[in-house]
């Protein structure tokens, strides 16, 4: 249980590293609160990994410095720092049983036998596998390993933190969905710092008290995932987080007055943009309002998706994704307005905000 | 889907089966063909039954040679395998020293044997040879020539100098085969150099430990030219193992009936040997 700090982490896999590009994790700066709970969430290669075995010593960073509880533990290998993480692609010792498999680390740690013992079957009870303790873990299914490699992860009840690296993608939604309410007992439990990765932003949303959004080696945003939603500080998290992503539409914006490919927009505040910036507007779906006066869209698709319908349309040239309620109607001249309180503006991808 | 049935099939086997007849049925039949029948020489044979087998199987000679070559092979094998698995697991995994060391490796494996025979013969000769020179400079005595022990201990290290390569890549060949996050997860739980080796790389070598024990031990236990060229079988018979014997028996002495006899038992002994490890190896890793 630690608070941890990245003070101006950089990573380069390559020597020599001299421009952003060389870089696979481009300056992190982030302190992780004491038993706080966070996803980690972003594209494929954006970083996740790199930065998970930072935080425990499987990897030097080239540059900055990691402190947990205020200590610098730089250098200290990765026994030393004391954390627990689960790996993207299960790990399973072969040769051992079930039972062995998860009373690894702690046998390693000379933990007596009774306590390991009274891990170990609490940690079998929790991802089912009590009745198959004892045999060899050679011949189990892919989710079955996985289970033990999340099990090896949880099973030391004495970390500063525990990493998981998507534990749950070959699991079954159901199983999915035990084990992450388990995952959150523990962590309530036993209250350690939890960092969680994955690409299924439903998982991150549901389950986190903090998303942290990384994109191309860097953290765009961190936030609840309200914030996310209302007011996502980069495009990318805009488009990233919320399905569908958030509508992001060039602009010309002039004091407080936006123009869209010639449609007029009045904002509720003049942001301040430096010159030959490049301007967005972005509007989430399930802000702008289909009805019979507004701007001028044409509709392309209608589709379906249960409670709600998500109607693709031709905004300004520009295609557009407008969510309207089952039971809405859909007009013959359809025109749409934006609720002023859900525009963003930005400026070269990032939001410029009317409250700074 | 339903099966054609024809006897076509016959023809493609054919050239296989002529082929594996030439190279290994015919000539064993013709040792078979010795081994039962007694011969003076004007192409007469007489019919000798089991005799010869008898002959061989009573003799002191057959069994001294025997104890030789299973003692041979037994401190090879105790030598080379372990000293095999060390060096693999100390060799480079990335970078330039790969490629170095994998040609290093493989140098002794490209000389033939009686080469390596005649390289051991003169280096450890007392008068000319750097080994026996040295040793015998420094005043330490050495003469395979006419010391069992030395003659003994200078057949193992050649055999480790020739053969433990073959063990060390077949090892860093499994080694290498096993991906990152094993080693990364070994660390996250704490275990300890000597837990990795057995958890993680012992289990992932075993296979081909159990092809470079399979070929030591049958190549070990056939040895032939390196003793030959460097000691002859000397100092006495004390190097005598069971081919050398059946050389001398089959041509120095042209006694074709009892060689021909010993041959068959010699493979015999391998074939059972090796099936014998085979089982037991492959049972264990099914049971454990
Ligand atoms: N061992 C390595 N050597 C060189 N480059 C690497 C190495 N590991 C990762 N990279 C590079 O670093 C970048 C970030 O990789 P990383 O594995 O951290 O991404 P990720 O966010 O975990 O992706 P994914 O969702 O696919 O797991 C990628 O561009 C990748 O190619
Ligand atoms: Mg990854």
């Amino acid at each position: 249980m630690a608070r941890i700090n990245l003070d101006h982490i950089r990573h380069a896999y390559g020597p020599n590293p001299t421009k952003p590009s060389d870089y696979s994790l481009k300056e992190v700066h982030h302190e992780w609160n004491d038993g706080g709970a966070y996803a980690l969430l972003g594209p494929s290669g954006c970083g996740k990994t790199t930065l998970l075995n930072i935080i425990s010593g499987l990897l030097q960073p080239s540059e900055g410095k990691i402190l947990f509880d205020g200590k610098d533990v730089t250098n200290l290998s990765t026994q030393e720092r004391n954390i627990a993480q689960v790996f993207q692609f299960p790990v399973i010792y072969d040769t051992m049983t079930v039972y062995d498999n998860l009373a690894f680390p702690l046998r390693n740690r000379k933990v007596p036998e009774n306590e390991v013992d009274r891990r170990v079957t609490e940690i079998l009870e929790m991802i089912g596998l009590s009745d198959r303790a004892k045999k060899k873990a050679q011949g189990l299914t892919a989710d079955q390993k996985q289970k033990i490699s999340l099990g090896r992860g949880l099973v030391r009840s004495d970390v500063s933190a525990i990493l998981f690296d998507e534990p749950l993608t070959v699991i079954d939604p159901h199983m999915k969905w035990v084990l992450r309410s388990q995952l959150k007992r523990l962590h309530k439990q036993f209250g350690f710092t939890m960092v969680y990765v994955t690409h299924d932003q439903t998982e991150a949303l549901t389950f986190a008290d903090k998303v942290v959004v990384m994109y191309d080696g860097e953290i765009v945003q961190i936030g609840t995932p309200a914030e996310l939603f209302e007011k996502p500080k980069h495009t990318f998290v805009g488009y990233f987080i919320g399905s569908p992503g958030m509508n992001v539409l060039p602009a010309k914006i002039d004091g407080s007055s936006v123009d869209l490919d010639g449609q007029k927009v009045a904002l509720s505040f003049a942001p301040k943009i430096a010159a030959g910036a490049k301007t967005e507007l972005g509007i989430r779906p399930e802000f702008v309002r289909l009805g019979r006066e507004g701007m001028p869209v044409s509709i392309s698709k209608v589709e379906d998706i249960g409670r709600q319908k998500i109607v693709r349309a031709t905004f300004a040239n520009r295609p557009i994704a407008i969510v309207v309620h089952e039971d809405g109607e859909i007009p013959a001249a359809p025109k749409i307005t934006f609720d002023p309180a859900a525009i963003n503006i930005y400026a070269d991808s990032w939001r410029v905000g009317g409250e700074a | 889907m339903e099966k054609t049935w024809n006897n076509k099939a016959w023809f493609m086997v054919l050239p296989v089966l002529v082929l594996v007849a030439f190279s290994a049925v015919i000539p064993l039949m013709t040792v078979v063909n010795y081994s039962v029948q007694d011969t003076f020489g004007n192409n007469e044979f007489f019919w000798a039954g089991t005799d010869w087998f008898i002959q061989v199987l009573q003799s002191d000679r057959f069994w001294d040679a025997l104890t030789r070559n299973l003692i041979f092979s037994g401190i090879i094998l105790a030598i080379e395998i372990p000293l095999g698995i060390l060096i693999a697991l100390n060799m480079p995994k990335t970078g330039l020293g790969v490629p170095v060391c994998l040609v290093l490796m493989s140098l002794p494996l490209l000389i033939p044997w009686n080469v390596v025979g005649t390289i051991w013969q003169v280096f450890g000769r007392v008068d000319i040879g750097l080994l026996g020179y040295t040793l015998d400079a420094i005043g330490i005595p050495y003469n395979y020539v006419n010391n069992v022990f030395d003659a003994w201990v200078t057949l193992i290290v050649m055999d480790i100098w020739h053969w433990t390569s073959l063990v060390v890549l077949l090892c860093y060949a499994g080694l290498v085969s096993i991906p990152d996050a094993y080693y990364q997860a070994a660390k996250i739980d704490g275990a300890s150099r000597w837990a990795v080796f057995r958890y993680i790389q012992l289990p992932k070598m075993k296979r081909v430990l159990l092809i470079a024990f399979l070929l030591r031990f049958m190549d070990s236990f056939m040895i032939y030219t390196e003793p030959f060229v460097v000691t002859g079988g000397g100092p006495g018979n004390a190097t005598t193992f069971l081919s050398i014997d059946l050389v001398k028996t089959a041509i120095g002495q042209f006694d074709l009936g009892p060689a021909a006899a010993l041959s068959l038992i010699y493979f015999l002994i391998i074939l059972l040997l090796s099936w014998i490890f085979y089982t037991v190896m492959t049972n264990s890793d099914a049971q454990s």
